[in-house]
């Protein structure tokens, strides 16, 4: 077991080191630094200065090198635009994403497992028929357009709730988070939604799915004989046993919900990560590209590690097939 | 069946032919019919759209200020009824969304089309070498697996800037590698059976065998993904185009021409986003809908 956790973690620096490599390569190479950093006034003096300056003329590998031990340190550049450290920028805007994440998550759970429950208990009536059709809808509704269509109901037609922005915000734990105020959640609703659709949809089939695979088993008959009610042998005994599943995608969708959330951010106006990431590459702020990139990457290959941990915690068959 | 059926059968006639089974399996489905009947419709759409769009919607000659921003159903100063309104610059939108489609299934479709190819390659190869070409190609795909498409995406536009070509190389990108991964898994299955023994006795030579004994027999699960796929490109480039990094000004796909309403939207025009976004939404449900179907037929456990 430690052996193996140990070449995972091997592994997942190696992936690290590979995607600095790629993100090195695509900003350096593909792009011409020399082009985006000097401003184009400058004569050739000036430009020998700035190249030598940011040690262009230096070999590849030696820049990379510079870039490489500049990231270990947590120096991933100053934003042109801000002037101020890229990692800062984004640690700022952090909060605001991850709080939309985590609330969609919490949304999809919410939503989504009773309505599974529904479908996968009355598979034939019209409730659950309806539920399932509306899940295809949750799945192929491109994310940006429904949330277009959510200002245009709630916010331009009924004025229940405001249309972007991230509303007033209130420090816990030194950090500002809109969850605290009642406008804070009024202007995260609609966003929090949007973001979820895709997963509310995913949690309901895997419900529904697991409920049907588990009421004809001989377990819950047993239950029933037993004389247990109806309503406990359903939300005792069969949702602990779909509820393994669900946490794990759920779990693995988090990182998906991260990365998403540039679409939901553009949409809402939600100054997170993601917006500052599509403002950054419009006016081609590279050291804030570089820095939410290698920022994602880190995210994804922590939580990538830990679920293949959890995996290997979570079911022994996981376990033994490293063993072989 | 006799040599009748020789023009709808790529594969070795039967008794009954694999696709005539699959044709009447596949109109089981109304749904699924009638959901065929209406990609094929779209499709014509796009390319038709020179002939059949009520103006052209990028001749600037054609175009008339004064008519921007119409309400859908109003008339032009000349006459011409704007069914589905117009956008800012006087555009009729129905004109609008026709040649729209061209672009958004033209890179939808035509990198999921190249993905196939270059992704079930690279499966194929993999599968039948083994080995180090094997664990080299997986652990590629794993890898990129383990990155949202969206992320990816991203990360390659960020670097080569927009454009329709970065766009279709990025999505084509982002989905090799599934393509790669049920090319390979399908075709070690296919390894082990009888016939490729046969042909390997035979000795004939490997790209043969691979490409023309193996390949067809691995083909079902390739072409249910390959619809999944068609209908997820053209959601991503929709997407890529809204935040401002897909398709440039000048060859609009519906995500663009969606973005471009969003400002109007929060005064009510809301018609310069909605109706794109139909015809975004109605293309990805009916393809949708047709892999779901042909994923029912194709899939061998599901067998009646």
């Amino acid at each position: 077991m430690t052996t193996w956790m140990l070449r995972r973690l091997i592994q997942a620096a190696f992936v690290m080191l590979v995607m600095t490599v790629i993100v090195f390569i695509g900003v350096n190479v593909i792009g011409d630094p020399v082009e985006i950093l000097i401003s184009p006034e400058a004569d050739q003096a000036e430009r020998a200065r700035a190249v030598a300056a940011l040690g262009l003329d230096k070999p590849l590998w030696e820049q990379y090198w510079r870039f490489l031990s500049g990231a270990v340190q947590g120096d991933l550049g100053r934003s042109f635009v801000f002037n101020e450290p890229a990692l800062k920028l984004i640690a700022q805007r952090m909060p605001a994403t991850l709080e939309l994440a985590i609330t969609a998550v919490l949304l999809s759970v919410i939503l989504g497992i009773p309505l599974g429950l529904y479908a996968g208990l009355r598979p034939n009536s019209i409730g659950g028929k309806a539920i399932m059709g509306a899940s295809i809808l949750g799945f192929s509704l491109p994310t940006f357009w429904v949330g277009l269509m959510l200002i245009m109901v709630f916010a331009v037609q009924l004025g229940w709730l405001p249309s972007t922005g991230r509303g007033p915000t209130r420090e816990l734990f030194g950090v500002q988070w809109s969850f605290l105020t009642w406008d804070g959640l009024r202007h995260m609703a609609m966003p929090a939604l949007n973001l979820a659709l895709g997963n509310i949809a995913l949690v309901l089939r895997l419900t529904r799915a697991g409920v049907r695979e588990n009421l004809p088993m001989d377990y819950v008959k047993f239950a029933r004989a037993k004389g247990i009610s109806p309503n406990r042998v359903v939300f005792v005994h069969v949702l602990k046993n779909i509820l393994i599943p669900i946490v794990t995608v759920v779990g693995l969708e988090i990182g998906g919900l991260i990365a998403f959330a540039v679409v939901t951010e553009s949409v809402f106006a939600w100054p997170g990560m993601g917006k500052l990431i599509i403002d950054s590459i419009n006016v081609l702020d590279r050291p804030v590209i570089v820095a939410y990139l290698m920022m994602i990457v880190l995210l994804f290959v922590v939580i990538n590690l830990i679920v293949d941990l959890l995996y290997t915690v979570l079911d022994p068959r996981v376990r033994l097939e490293t063993k072989e | 069946m006799s040599a009748t059926s020789h023009d709808a059968a790529p594969m070795p006639p039967k008794q009954e032919t694999p696709f005539r089974r699959f044709v009447s399996e596949y109109s089981e489905s109304p749904v699924a019919v009638a959901s065929f009947v209406l990609v094929v419709l779209i499709f014509s759409i796009a390319l038709l759209a020179p002939f059949i769009s009520p103006q052209n919607p990028y001749d600037l000659a054609q175009l008339d200020i004064m008519d921007g921003r119409q309400p859908p159903g109003s008339k032009s100063l000349e006459g011409l009824t704007f069914w589905l309104g117009t956008d800012d610059q006087g555009r009729d939108m129905l004109s609008g969304i026709m040649y729209g489609l061209r672009i958004s299934l033209g890179v939808g479709a035509g990198s999921a089309v190249i993905a196939c190819f270059v992704g079930t390659a690279l499966g194929l190869i993999a599968a039948f070498a083994g080995g180090k070409t094997d664990t080299g190609i997986m652990r590629l795909v794993d890898l990129q697996l383990s990155f949202p498409a969206i992320l990816v995406a991203l990360m390659i536009l960020a670097f080569l800037g927009k454009g329709v070509m970065n766009v279709m190389l990025a999505l084509v990108i982002v989905e090799w590698a599934r393509f790669a991964r049920t090319a390979r898994s399908a075709a070690l299955v296919e390894a082990r059976r009888e016939y490729m023994e046969a042909a390997q006795c035979l000795a004939l030579p490997k790209w043969r065998l691979v490409f023309r004994h193996m390949l067809p027999n691995c083909m079902p699960p390739i072409i249910v993904i390959f619809t999944i796929l068609v209908a997820r490109s053209i959601t991503l480039e929709a997407t890529l185009s809204f935040l401002g990094l897909g398709v440039p000004i000048t060859e609009p796909s519906l995500g663009l021409l969606i973005a471009n309403g969003y400002q109007y939207m929060l005064s009510g025009k809301y018609w310069i986003s909605f109706y794109p976004g139909i015809a975004l939404l109605v293309t990805i449900m009916a393809i949708n809908l047709v892999g779901d179907q042909m994923r029912d037929v194709l899939n061998p456990r599901l067998k009646r």
